[in-house]
């Protein structure tokens, strides 16, 4: 049994609570972090030779520390898009559309990232 | 800007266009930009590394393109809009705790971000062009 006001408590207006905010700070967090690590990579990698390059990355730790800042990145790009989104489109269906298609990004950069990290680790 | 049903004449709120403009406002406009920003920017990284997965070719291709006048202008704008948006992540962190919200902490933390943001970005492109050459 719970009352209508014990169902809504702590939702607010867009019924979810403070899970998106939450999300939001934790991963900016984990991104302060890992860009670090990601900023160091690169500028240690900048115009090496491809077998240099693989070199590095394939490196257990380093390819371990990129595969959690493209996680954290893309959950976080994912939810400041759909914030922008939905500060901005109101008509319903193009919002859809567009929050439809911002999640879609996410996944497509996110994996994308992801299989060509793990293949440069286990072998070109 | 609002597509709302319920008559053209109902009074609005205030909005961006009614306030005199700040440097704590330019930079909070700045850093849902470069968010956005940083957003499309992700594909660099994504075409990069799947380049470099694929195989010494298409690397060197990726690499030759992100190594030209424009590649680096790209990159160095890339940097600064990912420098300046986790300085500006920094300062609403802080603020998410309810700290730094008087007068001058809040001057200080917009400078301190702004200020940063120009010289760390310098400073990776210094340090990039000493150790590997004007190639990138």
């Amino acid at each position: 049994m719970r009352t209508p006001l014990g169902q809504v408590r702590g939702l607010g207006a867009a019924g979810s609570g403070t899970d998106h905010f939450w999300l939001q700070r934790l991963t900016a967090v984990s991104n302060l972090v890992l860009s670090t690590v990601f900023v160091g990579v690169l500028v240690s990698l900048a115009g090496d030779s491809h077998a240099s390059v693989v070199a590095t990355l394939s490196n257990p730790i380093v390819a371990i520390l990129m595969l959690l800042f493209v996680i954290s990145v893309v959950v976080h790009m994912r939810i400041g898009m759909q914030v922008i989104i939905e500060d901005y489109v109101h008509a319903e269906l193009p919002k859809l559309l567009l929050l439809m298609g911002n999640t879609f990004f996410a996944i497509v950069v996110g994996l994308s990232a992801v299989f060509a990290l793990l293949k440069i680790s286990f072998g070109v | 800007m609002a597509s709302s049903n319920a008559g053209s004449s109902r009074p609005l709120s205030p909005h961006l266009q009614i306030y005199r403009p700040m440097l704590s406002m330019m930079m909070s406009i700045v850093h849902r930009i470069t968010g956005a920003a940083l957003y499309v920017g992700s594909l660099l990284l994504v075409i990069w590394l799947v380049a470099a997965a694929s195989g010494p070719s298409a690397f060197e291709t990726a690499q030759s393109i992100y190594g030209s006048i424009l590649g680096q202008l790209v990159l160095f704008g890339y940097t600064w809009a990912l420098i300046h948006h986790a300085l500006g992540g920094v300062r609403h962190l802080i603020w998410d705790t309810g700290r730094g919200f008087d007068h001058q902490s809040r001057e200080r933390l917009i400078k301190g971000g702004l200020i940063g943001s120009i010289a760390l970005t310098v400073l990776i492109w210094v340090v990039v062009y000493a150790t590997h050459g004007a190639t990138g």
